[in-house]
C-alpha cells in the first residue's frame, strides 16, 4: 500500500493555452484568456465576456485526434490528458493497472443543444449522433478508449468541485492498492446551457471579473480541461523524470446550507482546508500559498474569505484566484488548477490575481498582483468549492530534494 | 461492510414496510414507473413543491433508509447516476431553446446539477460531512459502493449512505427508444424473458442502502466485495474476472448459493449470461430481477436491495425455496461496457 501519491505529470487547455506552457507563459505575464465570445453561438455573445478555447471544434478535433462532430468537452479532455499521460513519460504503462477518473458537469450538453433544436419540432427528428454522448460518463468513455486505459475508468460531477473529488478519488484507489497510476482532474466545454443558467441567477460579470476586490461583480464563465498523473510510491521510484509534488492532503466537505449559495461563514470551505490541512500533517502557517476557488461573485469570495479568516488569522498565506486568467471553468477548474497549484509547489511560483483594485474590508488580506517565484515555498493549497454546498480542498507538497 | 438498512422506491412494491414481493406488479408497454409513496410522510411538504419526481424519489429512499438505521448524521453521503436530474435538464433545456435563451428562471437549472440528490440530503440532515456523487454510466453505483468501502477500510467513516438513482422521463424515452434499446409492440414486464426479440423494457428507481464497518448484530447482510469490469473482449474474459472475483474472496462457484444475474430481454445483451449459465454457472441457481425493475444504468442498486432481501429472509420471490441461502452473487452488465460483480453473505 502506498503511503504518498505523487504527481508525475500534468496537462492542461484552457482560456490562456493549449498546453501546460503555453497555460504557464500567459500566467507569467498576466495574460488573461478572457475575451467576447468568439465561438459559442449564443444572443448573449456581446453581453458576457468568458475564457474561451481559442480553436474552433475543427481545429480541436485536428488536435484531440478526434473525428468531427464529437462534443467539445470530450475533445479539450482528450488533449489534456493526453498531456498529462505522455508528461509522465511512464514506459510499462499498458502493463500497470492503470485508472482514468475525470469530472465533467456538461458532458455532451454542446451536441445535445444542436439535437433540440430539430427535436423539439419533431420529436422523430434531430441527429442521433449528437445525443449517443449526452452522459457526462460516455465523456470520459471515449477519453480513456483513446488513452488505452481500461482497468478503472468512473466520473465525478459535484459541480464546481467535481475535479477535486476526481482527484482524491484517484489518490485514493492508489492508497487502497487498487490502481498504480491515475489520470485524474476534469474538464467542461461552455455552452449555451450553462452560460444561460448561470445567468438565471445573475451571477455572471458583464465585465471581466475580479475576484477578491470588494468592488467585485460576478464570474466570468470559462472552459478548458486539467488532469494530473498521480502514481504510488513505487511507481514514482522507478521513473526517470523528476516528479513535479506530492498529493499530501485533501478534505470533502458539504456546506449544507443553500443548493447553491455559500454559508456566510464558510463553514463548508473552513472544513475542507481544515480536514486537508490535518491530513498532511501541517500547520496553517505551513501554506505558502492558496490558490483560491476566488470565483468572483459576492457570495463565493465572502464565505471563502471568511473561512480563511477563520482558519489562517494571523498568519495569512500569500493568495490568488487564477480564475482571472481562465475564467470558471466549473468541472475542469479543480483540474486545471491542480495543475498550476502542482507547478507552484514544484517551482514556487505564485500566480497574480489580475485585476484586484481595492481590498474587502472584512478581510484582514489581499490577494498576490503579480507573478513571482519564492524559493521557500513549501505547500500549496487549492480549494474548490460547488453548488449543492460540495467543498474540497487539495494539497500539493514539494519533494524534498 | 454491512448493510444495517435499506430503502428502495421501484416499480414494484418495495418501499417501508411491506412483504417482500408477494406479487409481482405487472406493467404493460416498454415503461416501468416507479410507484411513489405518500412523500409527505417522509419529506416537509413546503420543500416537496419545489423538487422534482426523481429528487422526490432519491430524498425519501435515503430518508427512509437512514430512519430504519435510526442515523441522522451519516459519515458520508454517496449517490450513483447516469443521467442525473434528467427532468429539470429536459425543462431548462426546452425552454431554452423555445424562448431563444430569454426569459428563462434559474430554478430548473439549479436542480439540473447532478449532485442535486446527494446534496438535498446533506441540507436537509444539517450533515457537513463527505459527500461525492459519480456519474459514470453502468458502473455509477458501484463506483458509489467502491467509494463507500474505501472510506469504511481508511477509517475516515463508520457508516456511508449510497444510493443509485435514475429517471425515465417522456423525453429521455423518446430518444432512448429510437436507438432502438426497447421493445416495440406489446410487452409485459412478467413477459420480458420470452419474447426473444430486440429490445428491453425501461426502467428507473432509487435504493439507498446504510454501509457499516462493523457489525450490529442486526444487519441486512453483509456486502463482502463489488468489482466492475469495463468493456471485455470475449466471454472467457467475462468468465475470467467472475473466477478471479470469487478468488480473491477465497471462494469459487460452489460456494455460491445463487446468482442474481442482470437479463434484460434483448437477446444479444443477454447473451453473455446465457453463456455463463452454461459454463460458469452451470451447477448454480441463477435468478433474475430486471422484470421488476426494468433496465437502467443503476440497476445494480435494485439488484442489491432483492439480493440483500433474499439472503435475509432466504425467500424467493416466486421461486423455489432454497436454503439455506449463504451467499449470493450478483452479476450484471449495462450495454456490454460496465459489467459489475457483488458479493453477499448472510450475517
Amino acid at each position: 500500500m502506498s503511503k504518498t501519491v505523487f504527481v508525475a505529470g500534468v496537462g492542461v487547455i484552457s482560456g490562456i493555452g493549449s498546453n501546460t506552457a503555453e497555460c504557464l507563459n500567459a500566467l507569467e505575464n498576466s495574460r488573461a484568456g478572457i475575451d467576447k465570445i468568439k465561438y459559442l453561438q449564443t444572443i448573449h455573445q456581446d453581453t458576457f465576456p468568458v475564457a474561451e478555447v481559442k480553436l474552433s471544434n475543427d481545429e480541436l478535433a485536428q488536435l484531440s485526434g478526434f473525428g468531427p462532430g464529437i462534443s467539445r468537452t470530450a475533445m479539450l479532455s482528450l488533449i489534456a490528458a493526453r498531456e498529462a499521460k505522455n508528461d509522465a513519460g511512464i514506459e510499462n504503462f499498458g502493463s500497470l493497472r492503470t485508472g482514468f477518473i475525470s469530472a465533467n458537469t456538461v458532458g455532451g450538453m454542446d451536441k445535445t443543444e444542436e439535437f433540440f433544436v430539430q427535436f423539439m419540432a419533431n420529436p422523430a427528428k434531430g441527429k442521433l449522433r449528437n445525443v449517443v454522448n449526452h452522459e457526462c460518463g460516455k465523456v470520459t468513455q471515449l477519453v480513456a478508449d483513446e488513452l488505452g486505459i481500461k482497468n478503472y475508468v468512473s466520473t465525478i460531477s459535484t459541480a464546481c468541485s467535481s475535479s477535486a473529488n476526481a482527484i482524491m478519488y484517484g489518490a485514493r484507489l492508489i492508497k487502497n492498492n487498487i490502481l498504480d497510476v491515475v489520470i485524474a482532474g476534469g474538464t467542461d466545454a461552455l455552452t449555451r446551457f450553462t452560460l444561460n443558467g448561470f445567468n438565471t441567477l445573475m451571477i455572471l460579470d458583464n465585465q471581466y471579473c475580479q475576484p477578491f476586490d470588494a468592488n467585485r461583480r460576478g464570474l466570468n464563465l470559462g472552459e478548458g480541461a486539467g488532469y494530473i498523473t498521480l502514481v504510488s510510491e513505487r511507481i514514482a521510484a522507478t521513473l526517470p523524470k523528476q516528479l513535479y509534488c506530492m498529493l499530501s492532503g485533501y478534505c470533502n466537505a458539504n456546506d449544507a446550507y443553500h443548493q447553491t449559495a455559500s454559508s456566510p461563514d464558510g463553514t463548508g470551505s473552513f472544513m475542507a482546508m481544515e480536514g486537508a490541512l490535518k491530513m498532511a500533517g501541517l500547520k496553517p502557517q505551513d501554506i505558502g500559498y492558496i490558490n483560491l476557488h476566488g470565483t468572483g461573485t459576492q457570495n463565493n469570495d465572502n464565505s471563502e474569505g471568511t473561512a480563511i479568516k477563520r482558519l489562517f488569522n494571523p498568519h495569512f498565506p500569500k493568495m490568488s484566484s487564477t480564475k482571472s486568467f481562465t475564467g470558471h471553468t466549473l468541472g475542469a477548474s479543480a483540474g486545471i488548477e491542480a495543475v498550476f497549484s502542482a507547478l507552484s509547489a514544484q517551482q514556487g511560483f505564485i500566480y497574480p490575481n489580475l485585476r484586484f483594485e481595492t481590498q474587502i474590508a472584512e478581510h484582514p488580506f489581499a490577494p498576490e498582483t503579480s507573478f513571482t517565484q519564492q524559493a521557500d515555498l513549501n505547500h500549496v493549497l487549492s480549494n474548490s468549492f460547488g453548488f449543492g454546498g460540495n467543498c474540497s480542498s487539495l494539497i500539493f507538497s514539494k519533494l524534498q530534494a | 461492510m454491512y448493510i444495517r438498512s435499506k430503502g428502495n422506491i421501484s416499480p414494484q412494491k418495495t418501499f417501508g414496510n411491506v412483504p417482500f414481493l408477494d406479487e409481482v406488479v405487472v406493467h404493460e408497454g416498454n415503461r416501468l414507473s416507479c410507484l411513489t409513496p405518500d412523500y409527505k410522510d417522509i419529506i416537509d411538504p413546503k420543500l416537496i413543491r419545489r423538487m422534482s419526481r426523481v429528487i422526490k424519489m432519491g430524498v425519501a429512499s435515503a430518508m427512509a433508509c437512514l430512519q430504519d438505521a435510526g442515523v441522522t448524521n451519516p459519515d458520508a453521503i454517496i449517490t450513483g447516476t447516469a443521467y442525473g436530474c434528467l427532468d429539470d435538464t429536459g425543462v431548462f433545456l426546452s425552454k431554452m431553446v423555445e424562448r431563444g435563451e430569454e426569459l428563462l428562471t434559474p430554478t430548473s437549472f439549479i436542480q439540473s446539477t447532478h449532485n442535486t440528490i446527494g446534496a438535498q440530503v446533506a441540507l436537509l440532515l444539517h450533515c457537513n460531512n463527505y459527500n461525492n456523487t459519480f456519474v459514470s454510466g453502468g458502473s455509477s453505483f458501484e463506483c458509489s459502493l467502491l467509494d463507500a468501502q474505501m472510506l469504511l477500510q481508511e477509517g475516515e467513516a463508520k457508516n456511508v449512505l449510497v444510493g443509485g438513482i435514475d429517471e425515465i422521463t417522456d423525453i429521455s424515452h423518446s430518444i432512448l427508444g429510437r436507438f432502438g434499446l426497447y421493445k416495440q409492440g406489446p410487452v409485459s414486464n412478467i413477459d420480458l424473458y420470452d419474447t426473444h426479440s430486440k429490445g428491453t423494457i425501461a426502467g428507473e428507481g432509487s435504493a439507498f442502502f446504510l454501509l457499516t464497518a462493523e457489525a450490529s448484530g442486526n444487519d441486512v447482510a453483509k456486502l463482502d466485495a463489488v468489482n466492475t469490469f469495463y468493456k471485455p473482449a470475449t466471454f472467457a474474459e467475462v468468465e475470467n474476472q467472475v473466477e478471479s472475483f470469487l478468488r480473491a474472496q477465497g471462494l469459487s462457484m460452489y460456494d455460491i448459493s445463487l446468482v442474481i444475474a442482470g437479463h434484460n430481454g434483448d437477446a444479444q445483451n443477454d447473451a453473455v449470461y446465457h453463456y455463463l449459465e452454461g459454463s460458469l454457472f452451470n451447477y448454480c441457481n441463477v435468478i433474475r430481477y430486471k422484470h421488476l425493475c426494468g433496465e437502467y444504468p443503476t440497476s445494480s442498486a435494485f439488484a442489491l436491495w432483492y439480493a440483500a432481501q433474499i439472503v435475509k429472509t432466504s425467500i424467493i420471490p416466486g421461486g423455489a425455496p432454497i436454503t439455506p441461502i449463504k451467499k449470493i452473487l450478483v452479476y450484471n452488465h449495462y450495454q456490454n461496457t460496465f459489467h459489475s460483480l457483488m458479493l453477499l453473505s448472510a450475517c
